[in-house]
């Protein structure tokens, strides 16, 4: 008791110490940022599945091609999770004087479990959300099949053996994918109405889902329970497969806030590390004398151990604190963006947090003490400097393991912590070498030279080893910052390049040849100038080299419903100069040799190469070339794109339709109406709900990633902070001894200046270099960007790195030239 | 292990320490013996650098001879592991030293509290108010050590030295930093308080006027006894 006492007592008198107080807002900020990152990441990404999710209709969907077991949905039930069924298959749908083609769609009570159906009286008027499915009974038809069967709201639909009454235009189906150009018009119906059409019997191609929905715990451990069960021709979508785009911001944005906690960690590691070893080296005479009184190294050991496990818990309650703020504050700043919904948060990341911040406390501290117990007591009679420091090398491995695996299991993030793991250690070996190269060589240029200046530079090599570990220090620290700030430029540019604000929003399909000229006109009078047209041919691949394709012949289910459907073909006379081709060349407009160019993630599913024969059936008409190059299509960007492109002589005598996709600012709606009535046979298909909730996906990312950056500053700043306290109680006693050996103010200035300057500069150079190489390895091999050497960054480094830790040291110092010399000589 | 004549706090025999200074081996103190009894005062005089510390932290067990024994009150320090001889400080041992060696963020209690709380002795608070009362600094008990003067300084120091009631009190050069006037109220107290508690005082200094207050006088030239 008396030792806690004792402990909490010192811990109390000496809070007011720097190193104490960098100590405690280290293990605080790591916590917070934790928490914070977690909490926040935890919640987000439960809103945006939530968000994304609207548009798979539901949480989780099982698909299969045989009526699914209504167990399976007994079982949802009982987890307490959502489930509405589906059913689609295709099917014509005749009126007495029109028949088309359509994909039909039976709808259980309560689709859509998440997002919403809009319907509307008749294609022209303005729709609203739907309440409830269609009624027994009753069809919703999407326009493009009311126009071509011409019927209206009221009129009657024969589908199958039944006669049902269209009661509604459906506008917008949350579920409808990204898959337009090959899909049927729509048409929703009842569930209950389809034993009546007696369509569906044996051995129809009818595609089952189940619509899953519910507590997002729930889901996980239901689609664990699934994915384990599931039967031949039975698969799991997730918004994830059902929108790759959605997938790679989300994963981009996870690495990104796991590159931000990481670095944030590894920033309050160096200034624990930093001020725990100010705190061992503050406490060597404080504990040589409680040696002399009698005390035993246990006791020691305790009386400093209670002092950090106090300043552990102390700190660890308010980063949780701060965490809960921070989190909030994000929060905040999204609900100002959107309406978006954020999950209740959960204690279970601040716990986290907490723990790893005593880990990180624990993991550099207890090296420091265990060494601080065997501080030999005849310290105080003979000043020598003890062996500390060849010995703690090895007591800090311990602790740095603990870090590392600490680092592993906070950031949850292997490969991309790997990454920034290795370049920080090789940064690290290559700075503390040049470092002491530094050091050596201002050394000797002092020696030859004359000046207050060259004091500043002899500083360096006086304190060689504090100088090495301060310039290790500034150098991971602005190391981080710079890595962040680069690699989230990268990121949002990235972003901002997949979706511009005008990417096209509209497309246009069914243009017959003839419209083409005129709609282009059309088109432009109406300010739309970016639509290009072009020709789409359907085709089905027969045969690859001479050789028949079967479906069956591939493993994947998703290269298999490629084989089995008809390939949307186009051709043009040169490809668009933005083409990223990456093998083989592009055609001239003179060749009249026929080829087709593919892309290159079907050119994978297929296993096609160079020179590759593909035969097409258009139509009855058999169609072949060879493959001339290959293509890398940005499937994101909302643009027209076609898997296979052949070049105008090999298709352009054969009939085709045209597409056409461009932005339609939200004000010029009554455009499409005019289009519409211009040309009936149009088919308009409205992107913007997609590209909308995709567009708010993005800006939200957008601002935690920035917001999440604070808490690395703040880090970075202690490091700072620590780095400079390191050795401030030297440079007080040596400040005092040259002013009492006569040094005008101005002279300490230009030492001080000197040194921390030449600190600063040469940490943001080798900082320059660590987060070129570490940026270069994330881009290319985690986050997949496209990376950009920026020489600015390097000048930004070394100029805010002299300027800053200067500034820095000098505000630190400040008070210290005006204190008289013997106040500060006679320890006071 | 202890020896039956116990008159003597304190008996070094064969005393001797060398140390290795790069290929060279140097004799800091030279072989030597000699006995201290219980309640005396000695003196450890010599110049600079003639080994006098050396000798007081081998006779504190701070530091191990390279031959010879130390026996603290029947108690051979060698044979001890440093947490042994810690204990026996603990039990035996009051300091003071030159640079009076306060922790600076406690205040002039709770320095004088700190050895009674390391010893587990309950009322530490009431018997370091007494101390404190003892050398006249009962105003400034609630100071922090840095905002006392150094002769106030060193008198928190014997407080806290004398607050275990130790029976053998070191003191390294206990006035070395302090003026005339104050050094000789310093050492007026150390030897009132010395009487007082029957406390055995050995003192290093290089002064001969207080070397001639002790009872016994050791002479270190060059780390010989003389």
């Amino acid at each position: 008791m008396n030792v806690l006492r004792l402990a909490l007592r010192l811990l109390l008198r000496g809070s007011g110490a720097g190193e104490l107080r960098v100590l405690f807002l280290a293990v605080m900020v790591a916590v917070a940022g934790l928490a914070a990152v977690h909490a926040f990441g935890e919640r987000m990404q439960a809103a945006l599945s939530f968000e994304s999710n609207r548009l798979l209709g539901a949480d989780l969907v099982l698909v299969s091609d045989h009526v699914l077991p209504s167990q399976l949905a007994f079982d949802a039930q009982a987890r307490k999770l959502l489930t509405a069924q589906t059913m689609q298959f295709p099917s014509m749908i005749t009126t007495p004087t029109r028949s088309q083609l359509a994909q039909i769609k039976a709808v259980s009570t309560g689709y859509p479990l998440r997002g919403q159906l809009r319907i509307a009286q008749s294609p022209l008027l303005s729709d609203s959300v739907a309440t409830a499915i269609p009624l027994a009974g009753s069809v919703w038809l999407e326009s493009r099949l009311a126009n071509a069967l011409q019927v209206r709201v009221g009129d009657q639909v024969q589908v199958g053996y039944s006669q049902l009454k269209v009661s509604a235009i459906l506008t917008q189906e949350p579920d409808r994918g990204g898959d337009f150009f090959n899909l049927a018009p729509r048409l929703l119906m009842n569930q209950a109405d389809i034993a009546a059409t007696g369509l569906v019997t044996l051995g129809s191609r009818v595609s089952y889902r189940l619509l899953i929905a519910g507590d997002s715990n729930a889901v996980a451990s239901y689609q664990t329970v699934l994915t384990k069960t599931l039967a031949p021709g039975q698969r799991l979508l997730t918004v994830r497969d059902a929108r790759p785009e959605i997938r790679e911001v989300l994963d981009k944005a996870a690495h990104y806030l796991s590159l931000s906690v990481l670095l944030a960690v590894i920033l309050a590691a160096v200034a624990i590390f930093l001020s725990a070893r100010h705190f061992l080296h503050r406490h060597l005479d404080a504990c040589a004398l409680l040696r002399c009184f009698g005390a035993s190294q246990s006791t020691i050991l305790q009386l400093y151990g209670l002092q950090i496990a106090a300043i552990g818990i102390l700190a660890a309650i308010a980063g949780m604190l701060l965490g809960y703020a921070g989190q909030a504050v994000l929060v905040f700043i999204l609900g100002q963006l959107a309406n978006l919904t954020l999950p209740k948060v959960s204690l279970l990341p601040f716990l986290q947090a907490a723990l790893a911040g005593w880990v990180l406390l624990a993991g550099f501290s207890l090296p420091t003490l265990l060494m601080l117990r065997h501080i030999p007591a005849l310290r105080i009679l003979r000043r020598e400097k003890s062996s500390f420091d060849i010995r703690s090398g090895f007591t800090y491995l311990a602790g740095l393991a603990a870090i590392v695996a600490l680092l592993f299991w906070q950031v949850g993030d292997i490969y991309l912590t790997t990454v920034v793991l290795i370049g920080l250690g090789m940064t690290l070996i290559f700075t503390v070498v040049l470092a002491w190269l530094l050091v050596l060589f201002a050394g000797w240029v002092a020696t030859h030279s004359m000046g207050s200046w060259r004091q500043g530079l002899l500083n360096l090599r006086r304190r060689a080893g504090g100088s090495v570990i301060q310039i290790a220090a500034f150098t991971v620290g602005m190391l981080a910052l710079l890595l962040l700030t680069m690699v989230r430029a990268d990121l949002l540019d990235n972003w901002h390049a997949t979706l511009p604000t005008t990417a096209p929003n509209r497309f246009v399909i069914n243009i017959q040849a003839d419209q083409v000229a005129p709609l282009r006109v059309f088109l432009r009078e109406h300010h739309i100038n970016d639509a290009n047209l072009y020709p789409m041919i359907r085709g089905r691949l027969v045969a690859i080299n001479g050789r028949q394709v079967s479906s069956l012949n591939y493993q994947e289910q998703q290269t298999q419903r490629l084989l089995d459907r008809e390939f949307n073909l186009s051709y043009v006379n040169l490809l668009a100069a933005d083409t990223q081709l990456l093998a083989g060349k592009t055609w001239q407009a003179a060749d009249s040799t026929p080829q087709f160019s593919v892309e290159q993630g079907v050119a994978e599913k297929l296993h096609l190469k160079l020179g590759d024969r593909l035969q097409f059936d258009i139509a009855g008409t058999p169609i072949s070339a060879n493959i001339t190059s290959l293509r890398k299509v940005n499937w994101d960007s909302f643009k027209v794109n076609f898997f296979v492109i052949a070049n105008a002589p090999l298709l352009q005598n054969l009939s085709a339709s045209y597409i056409t996709s461009f932005y339609l600012p939200p004000t010029a709606s009554a455009l499409l109406n005019e289009m519409v009535r211009t040309y009936p046979n149009l088919t308009v298909i409205d992107v913007s709900t997609i590209m909308q909730t995709i567009q708010d996906m993005l800006n939200r990312v957008t601002t935690a990633v920035q917001f999440v950056f604070v808490f690395s500053l703040m880090s970075g700043l202690l490091v700072l902070y620590a780095g400079l306290a390191a050795t401030r109680d030297e440079r007080v006693v040596e400040t005092a001894l040259w002013r009492v050996l006569g040094a005008q103010r101005q002279q300490l200035w230009v030492v001080q200046i000197t040194e921390f300057t030449a600190i600063g500069v040469l940490a943001g150079m080798l900082a320059a270099a660590g987060a070129t190489v570490i940026g270069w390895a994330l881009s290319t091999y985690v986050l997949k960007l496209t990376y950009h050497v920026d020489a600015l960054l390097w000048l930004v480094a070394i100029c805010t790195g002299g300027i800053g830790v200067a500034l820095a040291g000098i505000l630190g110092l400040w008070g210290i030239a005006r204190v008289p010399p013997l106040i500060t000589l006679r320890g006071n | 292990m202890t020896i039956p004549v116990d008159d003597f706090i304190l008996r070094v025999v064969d005393l001797g320490k060398q140390v290795q200074v790069n290929d060279t081996v140097l004799t800091i103190l030279h072989p030597t013996s000699f006995d201290i009894v219980r309640g005396a005062s000695v003196a450890i005089a010599g110049a600079s650098g003639s080994g006098k510390s050396t000798l007081l932290g081998l006779l504190a067990g701070l530091d191990l001879p390279s031959q010879g024994e130390v026996w603290l009150a029947g108690h051979a320090l060698t044979k001890l592991d440093e947490d042994g001889r810690a204990k026996l400080r603990g039990a035996l041992v009051g300091f003071v030293f030159q640079s009076f060696q306060l922790l600076a963020n406690l205040t002039a209690l709770e320095n004088v509290m700190l050895p009674l709380e390391l010893n587990g002795v309950t009322a530490a608070r009431q018997r370091a108010q007494d101390m404190l009362a003892r050398v006249g600094l009962t105003h400034r008990q609630q100071h922090r050590a840095q905002q006392l003067s150094g002769g106030e300084q060193q008198r928190v120091a014997i407080a806290r030295a004398f607050v275990v009631q130790p029976a053998l009190l070191l003191a390294d050069e206990p006035t070395g930093n302090l003026d005339m006037e104050t050094g000789a109220r310093v050492i007026d107290l150390l030897f009132e308080l010395n009487r007082e508690q029957g406390t055995t005082l050995v003192l290093v200094t290089h002064d001969n006027l207080l070397a001639a207050r002790c009872s016994q006088r050791l002479d270190l030239v060059a780390g010989r006894l003389v």
